[in-house]
């Protein structure tokens, strides 16, 4: 199954190495990750996306919490959360194309946020499913380009992962 | 106030932290340090002949002591060869403080003279690590690291100092933290209450208990809270290799080692048992056997310090996660007040079960009185020699198996080898950290000619520090764990497990300007022995004994098997 797992470490040079090494070294599986400064310059926000058995995740979140870095962490996936991602994609927009590709564009909410004669760069959040459900719809044959922000995610509700 | 370089922090820091030896190897990136140390007393330095075994004499110092031990290396080369040493403190939990040089900051990713990327070199071997933005610094890194390293589940830690760090001329205010706190690290105190309670309900019930303890129970220094509840409880105890010394090794309910090479009645009390009270270990591969055929009937009790040990290769029934002593504590007290006592004639059944067992003499070996000697034998005449109260470390392979199961230890942290990561050459230079912290105690090293020479330099320092080790080495002319294997599995294809050209050991260690005592006759054993410890107890002393090659280390546990597939003997399996 797949997890989010939303790390709370220490904003200093060589944490990001750790988690990142910590996979790497025992065989875990990382598909998506995103990391920056948090409203708390001492603190970083990391969020991954793996896969695993409960164990296996059960392990993955042991080994990082024994990170001296890591301050707090949460499995996203084991309550009711938001997530989202920020895609980029430039597409081929010619001829009768173009309006096709606008009305996608709208009913996925996204934006066209560059537009040349023949391409249109366009900007689209949302969850994994909705960012795949777009490119399927569009076409891979006009994708030139993407982009992928990878996975954030926050808890539903009042629980907050803060210190 | 006071102004210190940052050189000068460094070491001062360390007397700060109760440092008393610093093992090490100067160089380019550390000389402002070094001449920190040569300016003071207090802390001693060690200079080893090759930096791996600075790491290992560290190691020893911190397995003996139950203190970090304290490594300072040099940048580049200085700073990889302590990678062995540090990886074989990490796997087997041990404390140690590692100080790197560094290139000049503003040199750092040039590929300059000597620069290793020392963090990321070590990075998946620490517990954790620091580099040095600012000399100012240095002093709280230096506290930081020896309360990482020393606190929950014990590790190396590596320190980068960077040469600009430690300019003699430039001074700041020396600060020395008297508090260690760090938001994201707190050890774990105590166990969970509610899950003790469970524990012990368990225990109480059981009518085919183990306990099995490990290295931790030794690292945390509780074995004599260990033997009060073995033997309140009066359940059959096991050590793990990390582990031996924790429980009396002749002690009556002591079952011996288990695992891989244990005991015959070991594997079979926890194959069979009901009731498995694992305390400071972490179900190792070379414990367990397969894993899904792992004790089928037990109920499985862990208790372990760090979270991360618990249901990794084992799902356990009732995790304690705490330190051991005072699991222990509790446990103890919850037994005085439990209304039920543990069940007195299922016990002594499960004895007599037991006793059957041993009747089976899995570690039996036969003696040729005509032919060669046989390892066992050897390590038995050492056992006799010492009265079994010597400091015995060992490097890796079939004497290592021999020595554990072989000398009986009585006292905890007088078994030193490398189990998790099974470093041949380590076993030398650790007994010299032992042996310059307890100068009034026999240090063994049971090491084999093919051990011996992965840390053989380190005859010069010994001679440097007067450092009297024995050397005992189990001389079969081949590496013959390898050997074995080969002979088991690779139909006595003995593809490079057999050392052709082994020099003069006695020579050698001569010119070292040590003892050499050469044993190739049984009956000239005793007597070399005697005069190791006796005659020549101010001196090394290297002893050459040779011993047949032919011999297997058995039990043996089969591959793939349960704890009770076993080959007792070239011929006999279970």
């Amino acid at each position: 199954m797949r997890h989010i797992i939303s790390i709370l470490m220490e904003n200093e040079p060589g944490a990001l190495s750790r988690v990142v090494g910590l996979f790497a070294q025992r065989g875990y599986n990382i598909e998506t990750l995103t990391v920056a400064p948090t409203e708390d310059e001492t603190l970083s926000r990391l969020t991954m996306t793996t896969t695993g058995d409960d164990r296996k995740i059960e392990q993955i979140t042991k080994q990082l919490n024994k990170l001296i870095e890591v301050v707090k962490l949460v499995d996203l996936s084991e309550g009711a959360h938001i997530e989202r991602e920020l895609m980029l994609i430039k597409v081929k927009a010619v001829g009768a194309q173009r309006a096709e590709i606008k009305r996608t564009v709208d009913i996925f909410r996204g934006q066209i946020v560059d537009v040349t004669s023949s391409v249109y760069t366009i900007q689209l959040t949302g969850a994994t499913d909705k960012i795949e459900a777009f490119i399927d719809a569009i076409g891979e044959g006009c994708v030139l380009e993407t982009v992928r922000s990878g996975v954030s995610g926050i808890a539903r509700g009042e629980k907050v992962l803060s210190l | 106030m006071e102004l210190l370089s940052g050189g000068e922090m460094l070491v001062r820091a360390l007397q700060d932290s109760g440092v008393e030896y610093i093992y090490g190897y100067p160089g380019g990136s550390l000389l402002h340090v070094y001449d920190a140390v040569y300016k003071q007393s207090a802390v001693k330095h060690v200079l080893v002949r090759h930096e791996q075994a600075a790491a290992h004499m560290a190691d020893g110092y911190a397995r003996a002591t139950g203190k970090p031990g304290v490594v300072m290396v040099t940048s580049g080369p200085g700073a990889t060869n302590t990678i062995t040493g540090i990886a074989t403190a990490f796997t087997d939990s041990i404390p140690m403080v590692v100080i790197s040089g560094q290139v000049m900051s503003h040199l750092v990713g040039d590929d300059a003279f000597q620069e290793t990327d020392m963090l990321g070199v070590s990075r998946p071997i620490v517990k954790h690590s620091f580099a040095v933005k600012h000399p100012e610094e240095i002093p709280e890194l230096v506290a930081k690291a020896f309360y990482i390293a020393s606190t929950g589940r014990p590790g190396p830690v590596v320190i980068d100092v960077p040469k600009d760090m430690t300019m003699p001329n430039e001074r700041f205010e020396y600060k020395f933290p008297k508090k260690v706190k760090l938001r994201s690290y707190t050890p774990p105190q105590r166990g969970h209450s509610g899950q003790i309670k469970k524990a012990v309900d368990l225990l109480l019930g059981a009518k085919r208990p183990v306990i099995y303890s490990g290295g931790g129970v030794i690292i945390d220094g509780s074995s004599d809270k260990l033997r009060a509840l073995v033997d309140r409880l009066n359940f059959p105890c096991t050590n793990t290799l990390m582990g031996l010394g924790a429980y009396p090794g002749t002690g009556e309910r002591f079952l011996g080692m288990l695992g891989m090479h244990g005991t015959y009645e070991a594997n079979m009390a926890m194959h069979h048992a009901d009731v498995i009270l694992c305390i400071g270990a972490r179900f190792d591969d070379r414990v367990t056997n397969a894993t899904d055929k792992f004790c089928p009937d037990a109920k499985l009790i862990h208790v372990d310090v760090d979270p991360s040990s618990i249901s990794k290769t084992i799902v356990v029934d009732v995790p304690i996660v705490g330190p051991v002593g005072s699991v222990v504590d509790e446990m103890m007290s919850l037994l005085d007040e439990a209304d039920t006592t543990p069940d007195e004639a299922a016990i002594d059944s499960w004895w007599k079960q037991i006793n059957e067992w041993r009747q089976r003499h899995g570690m039996r070996y036969q003696i040729n009185e005509n032919g060669k000697m046989k390892p066992q034998e050897v390590v038995e005449a050492l056992w006799q020699a010492t009265k079994g109260d010597a400091y015995v470390t060992s490097d890796v392979g079939q004497h290592q198996m021999f020595a554990a199961q072989y000398y009986k230890f009585d006292k905890p942290n007088r078994w030193i080898n490398s189990g998790g990561l099974g470093t041949m050459g380590f076993g030398f230079p650790a007994a010299m950290g032992i042996k310059m912290s307890f100068p009034d105690d026999m240090v063994v090293c049971v090491t084999g000619e093919g051990s011996i020479q992965m840390n053989i330099q380190e005859l010069s320092t010994c001679l440097q520090y007067g450092i009297p080790v024995k050397i005992l080495c189990l001389n079969n002319g081949s590496l013959g764990m390898v050997r074995q294997w080969q002979d088991m599995n690779y139909e006595g294809r003995h593809s490079h497990s057999y050392m052709e050209s082994l020099p003069d050991f006695i020579k050698l260690v001569e010119a070292y300007g040590h003892v050499g005592i050469q044993v190739t006759e049984r009956a000239n054993l005793q007597q070399a022995l005697d005069d190791a410890f006796v005659k020549y107890k101010n001196r090394l002393v290297f002893l050459d004994v040779a011993v047949d090659e032919e011999e297997h280390v058995y039990p043996m546990q089969v591959p793939m098997g349960s704890m009770r597939d076993m080959w007792l003997s070239k011929t006999e399996r279970t």
